[in-house]
């Protein structure tokens, strides 16, 4: 017998072996994409609905038992009518506009700021001594205790509000860094040195990525603080010729207008919720391409 | 190309691609009386092209032994003499990179070592090929199983186009038949790359379905206590009489030495 033979029927069972375990050990798929995509929608969208019409259903029934003159609490209708009036108009949008120009410079600066900062105290140790329960420490403080040193430093300027955005976004967001450089798993750093990576190359390519979703909801963490200190900074300082959320918003107190200062809640509400799901939908992706998501 | 660590003695022998000698090893750990010596006096001299299994019990510094010879890891004593330097390894845990597909982990040894976009294409595809999962390269690795997961680290090692593989207990953690397939896959490639194997376990009978030479190490300090030549057919089976019946030889003197460690 031809010893050929026999070898390329080893090499063919071998082979056949290989992708039948392989095949087995797949799982097999119930659901269609779109059909996993609807039900996901549904059982998000419904909850939600039903808490709004709670809401506002208890709102209208304090409005109704006459707890607050009208002029102070508004029904929900008021308050709709309201929205649906100033929505259109150029002053809500470019009120909006001013606004989510701060917010982004203001965390983009927080970013490139609190990544650095992050890095450098993941990596050199003295600093870490030195200012990592700092950085947990700022991060617990409210952000509005610094706006009386920030009117001193920067007077009513958009600077001011710019500091106290960027104090209260950055410790998060370095947190965010130092913590998931912290937790990369060994094995992957010790993959990352048998391919003979060293320094720069092992952050490129290994830490830095692994860091990834730490970071993420580090920066998620980052948006909220900054956006609460936005808020607080607008309210309390007035920068003259800028129509920003939070001015238009005192001037409409100081009119006695609560519908209008109702429309600007619903609308804080709204972005952040916008701006939520970006974020979520970010660290979602993450986990699904990772796997994390899997029971 | 050649290094030669402790600088103390250069075995010109040893310059052939795939070589690898160790002489007089000693690794220890710590300082003064609470010092460990985890590996006392190792010396092995590894054919190119052959395939070792490095065999002991729990605290025989096998890891370490492999953790020195890929320069992971400071000798206290002795030299290691091989060409390649960084030699390819593998581990227990697949440890691919989540945030790359399976193509994306096999090119990322080659992206170190800075090989352009197209050639590391090129070798991604053809080293799946060779480990059998050519139809996964745009998966993710949560989406294999851990046989398949193994194959991918594989191809990842083999990307270093290093001619001596380390492999630290690869299969200690798959299944019994994902195991014996990956028994034949890895023989297969070792076979057709001309490789230089050295591969650590603490399954006898592993050892001798895979090894050329199976090198016994004793527990606490890590010493040689003993070399098997396995003269056996290749392919050989796990199963088969003759690997049961070395396999029990070693198992005895394995036996002998743990109880040595009996209070």
């Amino acid at each position: 017998m031809p010893t050929e033979t026999v070898k390329s029927k080893v090499e063919d069972t071998s082979r056949d072996w290989a992708s039948g375990l392989d095949e087995l050990e797949k799982t097999p798929i119930t659901e269609t994409r779109w059909g996993r995509f609807a039900s996901r929608l549904w059982a998000g969208t419904w909850p939600k609905a039903l808490a709004l019409v709670i809401v506002i259903g208890f709102w209208q029934i304090l409005f109704l038992s006459g707890w607050k003159d009208p002029w102070a609490l508004p029904s929900p209708l008021m308050v709709w009518e309201e929205l649906a009036a100033y929505v259109p108009t150029p002053d809500y949008w470019t009120a909006i506009g001013i606004t989510m120009q701060r917010a982004l410079t203001g965390f983009a600066l927080s970013v490139a700021v609190g990544s650095l900062l992050g890095i450098a105290v993941a990596r050199f140790k003295p600093l870490r001594a030195a200012i990592g329960s700092a950085i947990t420490g700022l991060q617990t403080m409210p952000s509005i205790i610094w706006f009386p040193l920030a009117i001193l430093l920067f007077q009513i300027s958009e600077s001011t509000i710019m500091f106290v955005v960027i104090l209260g976004a950055v410790p998060s967001i370095a947190n965010g860094i130092i913590s998931g450089i912290d937790y990369v798993p060994p094995a992957w750093k010790r993959v990352g040195a048998v391919l003979g990576m060293r320094g720069f190359q092992l952050y490129r390519h290994v830490i830095m990525p692994a860091t990834l979703p730490s970071f993420v909801s580090g920066l998620k963490q980052g948006w909220a603080f900054a956006w609460r200190s936005l808020m607080a900074g607008e309210l309390l300082v007035i920068v003259a010729g800028q129509g920003s959320i939070g001015a238009l918003m005192q001037g409409a107190r100081e009119f006695n207008d609560a519908p209008r200062v109702l429309t600007w809640i619903v609308t804080v509400l709204v972005i952040g919720i916008i701006v939520d799901t970006l974020f979520r939908a970010a660290d979602n992706k993450i986990r699904r391409s990772w796997g994390l998501d899997q029971e | 190309m050649t290094e030669t660590r402790t600088a103390s003695r250069v075995d010109d022998t040893a310059r052939a691609a795939g070589a690898v000698v160790l002489t007089d090893v000693v690794k220890r750990y710590g300082r003064g009386p609470g010092a460990v010596t985890a590996l006392d006096g190792v010396s092995l001299s590894v054919e190119p092209g052959s395939f070792t299994c490095l065999l002991g019990a729990s605290g025989c510094g096998k890891s370490t032994l492999l953790s020195l010879v890929a320069g992971l890891d400071d000798l206290s004593g002795g030299s290691i003499d091989h060409v390649d330097q960084p030699v390819a390894m593998m581990f227990q845990e697949s440890a691919l990179f989540p945030w790359l597909t399976v193509q994306g982990n096999v090119e990322i040894a080659m992206r170190v070592r800075g090989v352009g976009r197209a050639e590391r294409r090129r070798r991604a595809l053809e080293l799946l090929e060779t480990v059998r999962l050519t139809g996964f390269a745009h998966k993710r690795p949560h989406e294999l199983s851990g046989g398949m997961r193994q194959r991918v680290a594989l191809a990842r090692a083999l990307a270093q186009d290093a001619s001596v593989l380390l492999m630290d207990e690869p299969f200690g953690a798959l299944d019994a038949m994902t195991r014996d397939l990956l028994h034949d896959e890895l023989e297969r490639i070792w076979r057709e790359q001309g490789l230089t194997v050295l591969f650590v376990t603490h399954n006898v009978r592993e050892a001798v379905r895979l090894g050329d030479q199976v090198v016994l190490l004793s527990s606490r300090p890590g010493r040689v206590l003993n070399v098997y030549d396995v003269e056996l057919d290749r392919p050989r089976r796990i199963d088969s009489a003759p690997v049961a019946a070395l396999a029990a030889e070693i198992t005895d003197a394995l036996r002998e030495e743990v109880s040595r460690h009996a209070n």
